[in-house]
């Protein structure tokens, strides 16, 4: 058992690793550039990031709140199939939104130019969707299930029970949902939301299709166009702290509230919407599901059929899908058994040290793709360098780089990535496991591996499930990670989508793009079947 | 439960790692590392291994990844060579010392003197001509002369640029700092900034729609992105025109290749180098992507070849690389985002 205790820490040291790499860039000078970019764009940057952050945050918060209310408490047409449905824009690169986005609505795309010439006017009032406006819609489209997920989670165990006492004591609806509902599903909201704000700071993909200039991009052009990896690391140091510094305020807010689950009783009645009522809600949830999904599914396979004739292979897109879905579900089953350790070693043996740990461990999440790609690469390889050494040493023989060129080293990198994705569902269900049922379950002489199986994992099930869900998908969309640590021939789909979009080949990343999302549908649909019933 | 669960997955990961990492002893074989994607190299890797047997294997990533990587594996690289779609980070690939010097004859006999190291640490392989493309609507092709020409008001609202953190556009103006100096150059890209319709785009294929559209008068692209997007609509009211023809020539890049200064095996990738700049492979070049072959003998594509033929700037691509980074933070004070 005494191992579990150690669990948090050496989750935390397999996160320190590479932001160890990134942080020591301080001590290698980059004034020049830092100097360049204090001088010329960095001010206009940290307004662009700010505002980015600030709207993602604004619009997947709204989205994703009111699509879990609607969806867990009330009864309208079609509520059955759009309450799995709505998780479909989480299979949604949100590149390929933007780029999807832009090739319809943008000046060249085909409503413009059909409006242009029904209208016979320039068109000059037509929004610019390659704005700040533009990119934090396409965003919020594609990130807002985040926090639909975690939220719909709270909202369907205890939401309408909460309402119902709330409305017992006399509040009504409205009042009952802001001052009851939402703060109990508080720590489900902000796990969302910091998943949000992670990935929204860490993107380069979607900025770079808008070409808006944010702070991930200033890392990436001190990196690869000035080659100066110390600037670009120092960059992405002071995003970790930012993001940090979230975290740790985030924390400090919920460790003052305690939450434990209502009694588990038999569903709630829901509160079914009648006439205008229903059509509105029913309308609303579909014009989410139509822009954030529909729409971009469409215009790929529009492309798609174009392309198909000469791109597709079966063989090659076969291996493509394999690849993808294995990769996935290994580093699936890896994250959520690593923190699941982690989660319980920090509920078991609380302190101070722990609780650092934990959060040290889920900040890979933030950073840009590529920097951490190469701060996890550098250590590992560092290590299977030494290793092979040792060995060859031992063996009067030489053996070659030993984890380097296996799927060892894409999993070691997306479990340093993505631990943040699986940690905020699966602690969220943790504390639901109040030390009283603990106690009930001792007082019944129900101990150990006994209480686990028989107790905590039934309570678990639903986080285990989210976080497995978000991480399958999340491994599927992956770029740089992918990209830098693949083993030779483990192309993925994530990697044909790069080698189109990275020719500006819209139109032939749409086949790999549409496969990559029907395959994403898979966890989704297993996810529905074990949670909706 | 749990701690078995983990065990055995440890097991099942070690296994299938020690399944991969068997190696055949014998097979020859090159490693690449290539930031050109799949579908315009492979083709020429096919035709190598038909011919000498060598089997090549190959992962793409973007040459930023790619350098920081062969810098992490230092002399466990498995890599033997590094491909590139420009000649800037072969510049800083070999400034890192990742690459090592190649003497052999036939690719000084290949490859014309500014379109590799002098150093012989890398090689140009194709040709990418950064040229004006126009909307022949809007544009007489008198009109245009020169890039620095494209700085002045009178092409006010009529310029499309792709955004200045795409390295084909840093290399551009790197060579126009080695021509003209930096104040020089910095009052032109001000100007250009000037000049646009619109903010810049994120991609040459972006740049070329917006003026078939309308939106623009002239833009300028590789001329492979032309060629790409004519093949698919031959009616776009597009054309090429090849600019500074009176003055220093038409701005070329490269992409090229180097051997990696731990390459193991190293006579293998020579020979890959050496083929790729042979009759048979520099056809291919022109065939796969509609670029212009390294090689002077070889004719450009028949399609690409309609687009007439154009002095290049004869400058050493070198420059590309010293240069970057100032034209970079001159491109970043001049507000070309």
């Amino acid at each position: 058992m005494t191992i579990w205790r150690s669990v948090p820490f050496i989750a935390a040291a397999l996160v320190l690793a590479p932001v160890g790499v990134i942080v020591s860039s301080f001590f290698v000078p980059a004034s020049d550039v830092w100097q360049h970019l204090i001088e010329t764009s960095l001010p206009q940057l940290l307004i662009n990031t700010f505002w980015l952050a600030l709207g993602v945050i604004t619009g997947t918060a709204l989205l994703g709140i009111s699509l879990a209310w609607i969806t867990a408490v009330y009864e309208f047409s079609g509520r059955r199939f759009f309450s799995w449905a709505l998780l479909l824009p989480m299979a949604m690169p949100a590149y390929v939104t933007a780029f999807v986005a832009l090739g319809l609505f943008d000046f060249t795309g085909p409503v413009q130019t059909a409006l242009r010439a029904w209208l016979d006017s320039d068109l000059s009032w037509f929004p610019d969707i390659r704005g700040r406006m533009g990119v934090i819609a396409v965003m919020t489209l594609a990130f807002y299930p985040y926090v639909y997920l975690l939220a719909r989670n709270a909202f369907l165990s205890q939401g309408k029970r909460s309402l119902e006492v709330a409305q017992s004591l006399g509040l009504n609806r409205k009042q009952g949902f802001f001052k009851v509902v939402l703060p109990m599903a508080r720590p489900w909201i902000a796990g969302g939301l910091m998943l949000v704000l992670m990935e929204t700071l860490a993107d380069f993909g979607t900025v770079a299709v808008f070409n808006y200039n944010t702070f991930t991009t200033a890392i990436y052009k001190a990196w690869f166009s000035m080659f100066s990896l110390p600037a670009a690391s120092q960059l992405a140091s002071l995003l970790i702290l930012i993001v940090f510094a979230v975290i740790v305020v985030e924390q400090q807010f919920r460790l003052r509230m305690r939450y434990a689950e209502n009694k588990r009783t038999e569903r709630a009645q829901r509160i079914r919407l009648m006439g205008w009522q229903n059509w509105l809600v029913t309308g609303f949830v579909l014009s989410v599901l139509f822009l954030a999904f529909l729409l971009p599914v469409l215009q790929l396979c529009r492309w798609g059929a174009q392309s198909f004739a000469q791109d597709f292979d079966f063989d090659r897109y076969l291996e493509f899908l394999w690849h993808s879905l294995t990769l996935s579900g290994l580093a699936a089953l890896l994250i959520c058994v690593v923190v699941i350790a982690m989660v319980y070693a920090a509920r078991r043996y609380p302190s101070p040290a722990t609780r650092f740990a934990v959060r040290i461990a889920t900040i890979g999440y933030a950073l840009p793709g590529t920097v951490l790609a190469i701060g996890v690469y550098v250590p590992l390889v560092w290590l299977d360098g030494r290793l092979s050494e040792w060995l060859a040493g031992w063996l009067q023989a030489e053996t070659g780089p030993l984890i380097q060129g296996t799927l060892m080293i894409m999993l070691i990198a997306y479990l340093i990535r993505f631990m943040a994705v699986s940690h905020y569902p699966i602690d969220g269900a943790m504390q639901r496991i109040t030390p009283s049922i603990d106690e009930a379950a001792m007082s019944l002489g129900v101990h150990g591996w006994t209480m686990i199986r028989r107790v905590h994992i039934p309570i678990l099930k639903p986080g285990i499930f989210t976080a497995a869900t978000l991480v399958f998908v999340d491994v599927m969309k992956e770029m740089p990670i992918t990209l830098m640590t693949r083993p030779f021939g483990w192309d993925t789909l994530a990697v044909r989508i790069y080698e189109m979009t990275s020719e500006g080949q819209w139109e032939q990343a749409a086949l790999p793009a549409v496969t990559l999302v029907l395959a994403g549908l898979i966890p989704i649909f297993l996810f529905m079947r074990q949670t909706e019933k | 439960m749990l701690k078995s669960n983990l065990s055995r997955f440890s097991i099942a990961v070690f296994v299938l790692l020690s399944l991969l990492t068997v190696k055949p002893l014998h097979a020859e074989e090159v490693v690449v590392y290539s930031a050109r994607i799949e579908q315009l190299i492979k083709p020429m890797f096919d035709a190598f291994t038909k011919e000498t047997g060598i089997k090549v294997k190959y992962v793409t990533d973007n040459e930023g990844a790619l350098l920081a990587r062969l810098e992490a594996e230092g002399k466990n690289t498995p890599a033997d060579m590094l491909i590139t779609a420009d000649a800037g980070n072969l510049w800083a690939a070999a400034q890192a010392g990742l690459l090592q010097p190649v003497k052999s004859a036939t690719l000084e006999n290949n490859i014309p003197a500014h379109l590799r190291d002098p150093d012989n640490a890398w090689f140009g392989l194709s040709i990418r001509a950064r040229t004006m493309i126009y909307n022949t609507k809007k544009v007489k092709p008198e009109e245009l002369s020169t890039y620095e020409d494209l700085a002045d008001p009178k092409w006010n609202k009529r310029l499309c640029l792709r955004t200045s953190k795409k390295v084909y556009n840093q290399s551009l103006v790197a060579m126009m700092i080695a021509e003209h100096g930096e104040a020089e150059t910095e009052k032109i890209v001000k100007g250009w900034v000037a000049n646009l319709a619109v903010d810049p785009l994120s991609d040459d294929t972006r740049a070329l729609e917006f003026v078939a559209a309308g939106k623009c008068d002239v833009t300028l692209v590789n001329t492979y992105y032309f060629g790409r997007l004519m093949k698919k609509d031959p009616n776009l009211p597009l054309a090429v025109f090849w600019p500074n023809q009176k003055t220093n020539g038409v701005h070329v890049n490269v992409s090229g290749a180097g051997v990696t200064r731990h390459a193991r095996h190293e006579q293998a990738a020579v020979k890959l180098l050496e083929f790729l700049s042979s009759d048979k492979a520099q056809n291919l070049f022109a065939d796969v992507n509609m670029e212009y072959p390294v090689n002077p003998k070889i004719s450009a594509d028949p399609f690409v070849a309609t687009w007439g033929n154009f002095k290049q700037n004869p400058i050493n691509l070198v420059k590309a690389g010293e240069l970057q980074t100032t034209a970079v933070k001159l491109m970043d004070r001049a507000g070309y985002q």
